[in-house]
């Protein structure tokens, strides 16, 4: 089988899933597919689902970044206590950013410019945000925000779409036409491919990586602000364990945990398949945490399955000569 | 020089480094904090140390051989619930087969981690961190969140952490503790002398030539998650003598300390090199920082903070400091440069660009 026909045989294996997902959904309720629903679907989850969008572009560029979920943290937690100080809102707002901006430009440098491996950096990353996080805010759960605040991200643009479901689709588009339609998205291939070769034919190497990661931290950044404004609090521990969510959606798209190949078609197709199936299992009143393990093993699933069909694909080809 | 040259490895000179960063922590935080050097002081640190060493021990293993286990901190908890259960209900099991069960059950769940890695050819970080989240949700799940009581426990066990071993010069030494010491011990000289220890190291510097000499690369990847599990599993009894009272959470962010001390203690994240006392020092050191900033009064919530940077700094001393002492021994083996070409040319790309 050629390679284009395996991708599309990937997502043709999601859409189906997903086609099951909501005809059990729909059974199980019949106000499933309703506008608003769907709407609310995106809402719950949009912190996370645009994270998976930059995620999508690092790890089809051979890396990884397990701090996303800490740096939302910090942003969140820069927030509140700029706020604390009587900082005006707006203000604050910028601040976060920068600090997420800040944190995916440390990242960066270790990796690109030191050439360290993100696993270990942005793991240490995942440990030192969210302990900055944690200094500023320590145990306290600060709220109290303006109004506009915490209805940031939730007021309608468009009939039941809200602004950060826009947001998500404006991200969506750009990241699209970044990864499919231009110049930078074929380097972003290109190294995840090949690094080496990358290198020797003058791919600004570097800088892409630098561009990637300070562009995860300022959209993490982005993501945990909406969470603040979404929960009207923030606490140091807000957004832990989100990166697994996160990655889970990139992987199961079929993009390759060794970069270089994937699409953003199938990340969007895994986004709705885990969207309708948190819902799903909501509905059929599954606890979060049986959730989490679901989303694990998804996890897990998505290079196992398709290690095994190569497998076997490999042998019957033996067997056929 | 020499003489420091033919007696002392690289990676000694960064171990010798990791006592004395110790010394001075304990020197610091002895002069910050009245009544530090007391045996409660000594006590506390050790039995935090020796669950952070014991699991650090089976992690380094498995970083040895290039792979990571993110999913120990849920299997502590998974053992610590599951044995604090069993001897609720059966007062006068064996101690023996307690410990014995915890750490069947831990190699249980560490060898579904290995399958999959080594057979499934998934890559170990994404094994690890979903059966983190599976490990967990099935804890949560099977307790319905009941909480294991120090009431419920035997006698014995409950004792157990106040039993000493030995005086040492007024200092009590737990038997937790010696526990810990014992399992590093035991695989320092594993992985020192005998030949699947060695393996281990073979096939962490160089996969392909592991390989091509014959090694059969899967089933120590197996093992070596199997071990890991095993000791996180003899980790989670430990806890459960700890600390009495186990809920659902016990040991969860566990496995951030556990490679913070492995990667800080100079086991390398490519695999290949690093030893299993690199990882016990590691271990000493975070132990000490956490169970001393909280009485600091400037605050517990650095501990993390400093934990990050801590990891950064040694992996970033991994690729720059260590590279130029190998070289400076006249020892910078190929094979270390072709490993991390990017920070070599970090500096060749400095001229050109």
């Amino acid at each position: 089988m050629t390679m284009l026909g395996r991708l599309k045989s990937w997502e043709g294996l999601l859409f189906g899933l997903l086609i099951v997902i909501v005809a059990m959904n729909v059974m199980r309720s019949p106000y499933y597919l309703g506008v608003t629903n769907i709407a609310n679907l995106f809402q719950l989850s949009i912190e996370k689902i645009i994270v998976a969008l930059i995620m999508t572009l690092i790890i089809i560029n051979g890396e990884i970044d397990l701090s996303v979920a800490s740096v939302m943290g910090l942003s969140a937690c820069v927030l509140a206590w700029l706020f604390q100080m009587g900082v005006p809102m707006p203000l604050a707002i910028i601040g976060a950013l920068l600090s997420g901006l800040a944190a995916g430009l440390f990242n960066g440098f270790w990796i690109a410019y030191v050439g360290l491996p993100s696993l270990a950096v942005t793991l240490a990353g995942l440990i030192g945000f969210r302990g900055i996080a944690r200094i500023l805010v320590e145990d306290r759960a600060i709220g109290g925000y303006p109004l506009w605040f915490n209805t940031l991200g939730q007021q309608p643009v468009l009939g039941p779409v809200t602004a950060s479901i826009a947001i998500f689709f404006v991200l969506f588009a750009i990241v699209a036409v970044i990864l499919h339609r231009s110049a930078l998205g074929r380097l972003v291939y290109v190294i995840g491919n090949n690094l080496q070769a990358a290198r020797y034919s003058g791919v600004r190497v570097k800088q892409v990586k630098m561009a990637l990661f300070a562009a995860s931290g300022v959209i993490a950044a982005l993501a945990g602000l909406l969470y603040a404004a979404r929960l009207g609090s923030v606490r140091g521990d807000m957004a832990t364990g989100f990166e697994l969510d996160v990655i889970t959606m990139v992987l199961l798209g079929g993009v390759s945990i060794f970069g270089g190949s994937g699409n953003l078609v199938g990340v969007g197709l895994s986004i709705l398949v885990i969207l309708n199936l948190r819902n799903g299992m909501g509905l059929a009143s599954i606890t979060g945490n049986t959730q989490t393990s679901v989303i694990g093993a998804l996890l897990i699933l998505s290079v196992l399955v398709p290690n095994i069909a190569q497998y076997l694909q490999s042998r019957w080809i033996g067997r056929k000569t | 020089m020499t003489w420091v040259k033919r007696n002392v490895r690289p990676e000694q000179v960064r171990e010798l480094s990791l006592l004395l960063l110790i010394i001075v922590a304990v020197l610091f935080f002895g002069a910050m904090i009245d009544n530090y050097f007391t045996s409660r002081t000594f006590n506390r640190i050790a039995s935090s140390v020796a669950i952070i060493t014991i699991v650090a021990v089976g992690q380094t293993l498995v970083v040895l051989t290039r792979n990571i286990d993110l999913s120990v901190g849920s299997i502590v908890g998974c053992t610590a619930y599951f044995v604090g259960t069993v001897l609720g209900h059966f007062h006068d099991l064996n101690p023996l087969l307690a410990v014995l069960l915890a750490v069947s059950l831990g190699a249980a769940l560490g060898a579904v981690n290995g399958m999959l890695v080594a057979w499934g050819r998934v890559p170990s970080i994404i094994v690890t961190l979903g059966t983190l989240a599976i490990y967990r949700g099935m804890l949560v799940d099977l307790s319905n969140a009941k909480t294991v009581t120090t009431d419920s426990l035997p006698p014995w066990l409950v004792g157990l952490p106040r039993l000493n071993l030995m005086s040492l010069g007024g200092l009590d030494i737990p038997v937790l503790f010696m526990v810990a010491v014992a399992m590093v011990v035991i695989f320092q000289f594993g992985t020192s002398y005998l030949r699947l220890g060695r393996r281990f190291y073979a096939i962490g510097s160089n996969p392909d030539a592991a390989a091509l000499i014959g090694l059969p690369i899967p089933r120590l990847v197996f093992l070596a998650f199997v071990i890991s599990g095993a000791l996180a599993g003899l980790a989670g009894f430990v806890t459960l003598a700890r600390f009495g009272n186990i809920t659902v959470e016990s040991g969860r962010g566990l496995e951030l300390q556990v490679v913070a001390a492995v990667v800080v203690g100079g086991v390398n994240i490519f695999g290949g090199s690093g030893t299993v006392v690199g990882a016990m020092l590691g271990a000493i050191l975070i132990g000490t920082l956490e169970q001393s900033l909280y009485r600091l009064q400037i605050s517990e919530f650095w501990r993390d903070a400093i934990l990050g940077m801590l990891i950064l700094m040694a992996v970033a001393s991994d690729a720059v400091i260590l590279q130029r002492l190998r070289a400076l021994w006249g020892r910078a083996d190929l094979k270390l440069v072709a490993k991390a070409p990017s920070a070599a040319e970090a500096a060749a790309g400095a001229h050109s660009s």
